[in-house]
């Protein structure tokens, strides 16, 4: 099918847009199966024994603890800015006083896994993409399956298991500091009582918001890796593959957790989570 | 096509490893059509043929890292169909790449001993205890053993790429140029460790090299590759006369002689 599509063009210069539309239709299928095909055997390598526990270990210190100074820094900035929004915004109806719900409403149910997900996305998804990749065009994969070991196993569910259990972690992080920054703002600039703030946030917050972030968070712990380990296991024809690997690993993922999102929003907001 | 293609029953009865009819293209290229290949157990194969005639891709089909377009790989007498058949094949099997393909996350000593760690479960104090003896037997000192593989030179990745594919003690080696890039001492170290694996252990060896010294020192047999078959098989006491002008051409690294690079 693939290798006949360039003499099948030569043959008729122009091409039938039907089957134009058929290939790509085809072709797009193609890969959502194999990408199905590969995240399944991933998954369950991820939950059946033999589990790597020193490349999981490895693999939590470079995805999470490594990844905590990007996500503090985007949640301080972020949390700031909202505050100020909210602020100016909520001033035409005389609601100011809303600042802190707002805030802490808007970090925990959305900005907070999705601007966490998106910046580990360029940090996580192209890094394991990268290093995946250089490892299939080096025949390191060959060399592991040589010495009976499945890379599934030893390479890709410890990055998927490692994302999936930091990522809610580094949100609840992001959590707090994006309050923080929302709180410095408002107290430094905004003439709140410092007091007050803490206590609206810590009242209007409720265990709901918290869960349904963090569920989030570890959903797209799980497409940063596996998109990474996809596309790196995928690449071919040396360093220029990798870099292509590391590309399409960070657009496919930020888009997977995008679409994700919404999908996962309006499902917590049917079932009231 | 010269006969000897089942020579003797000098060696185990039935091949350890047989290729049967394989071929293999990449895209409009046709690498292989239709290799035949058989190596018994103790007995030492070496593959010779010009740059990129395909050596490297029989071997791997022959692992199974790449999957023949046609044809079939027997392990032990039976097809290397199934994904069980396949993992037996890799367990008793060590193959030493090319390119070393060493992991550059691990240490050296956690490279070469890393089948003993993750798939014979091995404890770690054990295993380093081996692999600095395999180091040994590849001409490095116990002091590499703690290096990272980036550390190394080129001629000593591919030694400890060496010590990795033998340490298991396996059945079937494959070496893809074990000694291209090694100085004529430690190279001859190496052809001495192929043959000393092969008549003390028992295990079959299938060598791909260029290097002529290597061949008459470590072959029980030779088969060249050239077009995407094998063309000549015989014994490596007969090279000089295989009465073969592909053969002859390449002993004596002659550009002139049936064999012309493709244009
Ligand atoms: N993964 C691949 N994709 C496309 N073509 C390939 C691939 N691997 C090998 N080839 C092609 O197959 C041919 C044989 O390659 P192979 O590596 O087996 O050569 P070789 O006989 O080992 O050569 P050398 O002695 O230089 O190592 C080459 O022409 C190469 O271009
Ligand atoms: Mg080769």
């Amino acid at each position: 099918m693939t290798s006949s599509a360039p003499f099948a063009a030569a043959r008729a210069p122009r091409a039938n847009p039907f089957q134009l539309i058929g290939r790509t239709v085809l072709a797009a299928l193609r890969e959502i199966g194999r990408i199905a095909v590969f995240w399944g055997r991933v998954l369950l390598a991820c939950v059946t024994p033999t589990i790597y526990v020193r490349e999981f270990l490895r693999q939590c210190l470079k995805i999470g603890f490594y990844s905590m100074p990007v996500v503090g820094l985007t949640a301080v900035f972020i949390g700031a800015a909202l505050a100020l929004n909210i602020y100016t915004g909520g001033s035409r109806f005389n609601a100011e006083q809303f600042v802190p719900n707002i805030v802490v409403l808007g970090i925990s149910r959305e900005l907070g896994p999705t601007l966490a997900g998106l910046m580990l996305a360029g940090r996580v998804s192209a890094g394991i993409a990268a290093e995946i990749g250089a490892m299939r065009v080096t025949e390191q994969i060959d060399a592991l399956l040589t010495l009976s070991t499945k890379p599934e196993r030893y390479l890709y569910a410890p990055r998927v298991l490692a994302a999936i259990i930091t990522l809610p972690i580094l949100v609840v992080v992001t959590d707090i500091i994006g309050v923080m920054g929302g709180y410095l703002v408002s107290v430094g600039s905004l003439n709140f009582n410092g007091d007050t703030y803490l206590r609206n946030t810590w009242q209007f917050v409720t265990n709901n918001d918290i869960v349904s972030g963090l569920i989030k968070a570890a959903v797209f712990g799980a497409i940063i890796a596996l998109m990474g380990c996809y596309q790196g296991d995928r690449s071919k024809g040396g360093a220029g593959g990798v870099g292509r690997a590391a590309t399409l690993a960070v657009v496919g993922a930020a888009v997977l957790i995008l679409a994700s999102n919404y999908v996962m929003t309006s499902i917590f907001v049917r079932i009231g989570l | 096509m010269s006969a000897d293609t089942t020579s003797g029953p000098r060696f185990g009865e039935t091949p350890i490893l047989e290729l049967k009819n394989v071929h293999k293209a990449f895209g409009p290229k046709q690498v292989l059509c239709g290799v035949d290949l058989s190596v018994r157990a103790g007995q030492s194969l070496v593959i010779i043929g010009g740059s990129g005639t395909g050596k490297s891709v029989t071997i791997k089909c022959a692992l199974g890292l790449l999957r023949p377009d046609k044809g079939e790989v027997f392990f032990d007498g039976l097809p290397a169909t199934t994904r069980k058949a396949m993992d037996a094949l890799r367990r008793r099997t060590g193959m030493l790449f090319q390119g070393g393909a060493l992991f550059d996350s691990l240490s050296v000593w956690e490279n070469v001993s890393f089948a003993l760690l993750h798939r014979d479960g091995v404890g770690r104090g054990e295993a380093k205890k081996r692999a600095i003896e395999a180091l040994a037997k590849v001409r490095l000192g116990p002091s590499t053993a703690d290096l990272r593989t980036a550390e190394l030179s080129g001629g000593m990745q591919k030694r400890v790429a060496l010590a990795r594919a033998i340490i298991a003690k396996p059945d079937l080696i494959f070496f893809d140029e074990p000694t291209t890039g090694l100085d004529p001492i430690t190279a001859d170290a190496v052809n001495d460790l192929i043959v000393a694996q092969v008549k003390a252990l028992g295990a079959a060896a299938v060598t791909i090299t260029h290097d002529m010294a290597s061949v008459r020192k470590i072959a029980d047999e030779v088969a060249m590759l050239h077009e995407g078959r094998i063309i000549w098989r015989g014994p490596a006491a007969d090279i000089d006369q295989s009465g073969s002008d592909y053969i002859d051409q390449f002993v004596h690294g002659r550009a002139e002689g049936p064999i012309q690079p493709a244009l």
